[in-house]
């Protein structure tokens, strides 16, 4: 899968590749990068951002009661 | 059950004579608020006509959404809403009580005013028509919605805010089909449709609501 | 009865707790993994549309936010509900702990409407019936997060939200139906944001993959936020100190 991404045909469409022509094209999207990608990264970040809040409250529950075990 | 209705009926009728300054705060709330739009939006006569019943409609819930707070409120401070919950079928009684109740100084008066309010937004006699209607189709349903929104929230500091967050998304219906048939009768066309759907959910409304009223007044107190 | 009576026993919070933590690395991996497929094949192998250009690749987000979003409200309804009818405790964290994660894939959904919608339509915003519906919906977790959190006895909190999300279950068909209603009768056919695409079949195959990752990821934070609730509630049980692994020689859960 990573090999055939690297390899680029100019000016030939093949049906097992990707129909990206450049890395700048990519990021570009038609013209409609801003959109795309201001989509994209927020919810990358939403999805991130989540995951660690709640690991981090979960992280604290535990701290909290392995203390008043320890107090016992 | 349906003495101990008209007696609570009766009873929050007589409380509300006696504090008639209160009992008119929600017309004075929806009159105000009616008047806030032409101020915001400009004095034109064609946009006020076509912005009107929904004006009306949006005062109108935010009207019945803040009076009804106090609903169960005053009956839990002086103990007398466990009393009535001890009665045998009171849950469910009390309930249908305070939402006719609520209704009755509420929802019909707002109706009954609405054609001085549609004359300010110079509304045609038959969109005024209209918009009494759908308000006589449509409060009782606020109503409804209010009082399941006050057992909820019963008790709690946050009080009317937090209950118009949670009720109003549930009125939505009720707005729009109310709405829609004040501007379907503005636009010549019939409302015949607005006012089925608008009588289905105050039915739907009517039979559930108590029901889940009166669970959240036990969950509430319990 | 003996496969019932072992079910059961994961109804308790005790018993949840250990297994939640085995199984979430799991769901976080197979989310990742189906998200890596499926923006593979959406983002890098999907053609371009002819009428929106790239600008409908959003629709692989949008889309699973959308559907996430709907379902969670009814699972965590349909917990919430379990949890009041049988008092049951495990049920109501679990309902509290979708809550969240449900409201944040409501904001997704608006939000990548909203620059979905900017290109193709001209506008920030659109009062189609899917994005109001989705606004409402947004409204509908807020209310229920705003209730719970208002109320500071956990039980009656749990009840009354469980009532709360019922009635929101029951009415959410009603509300949708109205938003149509609205929406035709006032802006006539031609306002809907992006009707999708025509999709070639990989599209779909992106789109399904992009659901799934969703679904995935989904288990894995309420499954955590869940063990974080539980253990708050329960942070004086016995179970919880040998959850937590304090004591030597108890071996306790990662995570």
């Amino acid at each position: 899968m990573g090999g055939r991404r690297g390899r680029q045909l100019a000016g030939t469409d093949r049906d097992d590749d990707v129909i990206w022509n450049s890395a700048s094209d990519f990021f570009a999207m038609g013209g409609y990068g801003t959109y795309v990608w201001g989509a994209y990264m927020v919810t990358a970040a939403c999805m991130a951002i989540e995951p660690i809040a709640v690991a981090l409250r979960h992280r604290r529950v535990r701290r909290g009661v392995a203390a008043d075990e320890a107090k016992r | 059950m349906s003495g101990t209705f008209a007696v609570l009926v009766g009873r929050d009728l007589r409380l509300a004579a006696r504090r008639r300054i209160d009992a008119a705060l929600p017309i004075a709330f929806f009159t105000v608020a009616i008047s806030l739009f032409p101020l915001g939006v400009g004095p034109e006569p064609q946009m006020l006509r076509q912005i009107a019943p929904g004006v009306v409609w949006v005062a109108a819930l935010l009207a019945a959404m803040l009076s009804v707070t106090q609903l169960y409120a005053t009956d839990l401070a002086d103990g007398s809403l466990e009393q009535m919950l001890l009665v045998p079928g009171g849950r469910l009684a009390i309930v249908v009580a305070k939402a006719a109740s609520h209704w009755l100084l509420t929802g019909l008066p707002l109706a009954v005013a609405a054609p001085v309010f549609g004359l300010l937004f110079d509304m045609a006699p038959a969109a005024i028509g209209a918009l009494v209607a759908s308000l006589v189709l449509g409060t009782p349903v606020l109503s409804l919605l209010g009082g399941l929104g006050a057992a909820l929230t019963l008790g709690l500091r946050s009080g009317a805010v937090l209950l118009i967050l949670i009720i109003v998304p549930l009125c939505i219906p009720a707005l729009i089909f109310g709405a829609g048939a004040v501007a379907a009768v503005d636009a010549g066309q019939s409302a015949r449709g607005h006012y089925s759907l608008l009588g289905a959910v105050l039915i739907f409304t009517a039979v559930l609501a108590p029901v889940a009223t009166a669970a959240a007044l036990r969950i509430a107190t319990e | 009865m003996n496969t019932s009576w072992r079910f059961f026993r994961f109804a308790s919070p005790a018993a949840f707790y250990p297994l939640a933590g085995k199984l979430v690395p799991w769901f976080a991996a197979a989310a990742a993994i189906l998200a890596a497929a499926g923006l593979y094949l959406g983002m890098l192998r999907a053609p371009t549309d002819a009428t929106q250009g790239d600008a409908y690749r959003i629709i692989f987000i949008h889309v699973p936010a959308a559907w996430m979003s709907m379902l969670l409200y009814v699972v965590m309804a349909f917990w919430a509900a379990i949890g009041w009818a049988f008092n049951a405790r495990l049920a109501s964290v679990v309902a509290r702990a979708i809550a969240p994660t449900g409201a944040m894939f409501t904001f997704l959904a608006l939000w990548t409407g909203a620059l979905w919608g900017k290109p193709t339509w001209g506008t920030w915003w659109v009062w189609d019936a899917r994005l109001t519906s989705e606004l409402i919906l947004l409204f509908l977790y807020g209310g229920y997060l705003a209730l719970v959190a208002a109320i500071d006895d956990p039980r009656r909190a749990d009840r009354a939200g469980a009532l709360l999300a019922i009635v929101g279950s029951v009415n959410v068909p009603i509300i949708y139906f109205s938003v149509i209603w609205w929406n035709t009768l006032h802006q006539g056919a031609s306002v809907s944001v992006a009707a999708a695409p025509k999709m070639a079949a990989i599209m779909l195959q992106a789109m399904l993959l992009m659901t799934l990752a969703f679904w995935a990821y989904a288990f894995a934070v309420i499954f955590v936020r869940a063990r974080a609730i539980a253990l708050e509630r329960d942070n004086q049980a016995a179970w919880a100190g040998d959850a937590v692994g304090s004591s030597p020689g108890r071996t306790g859960t990662t995570t």
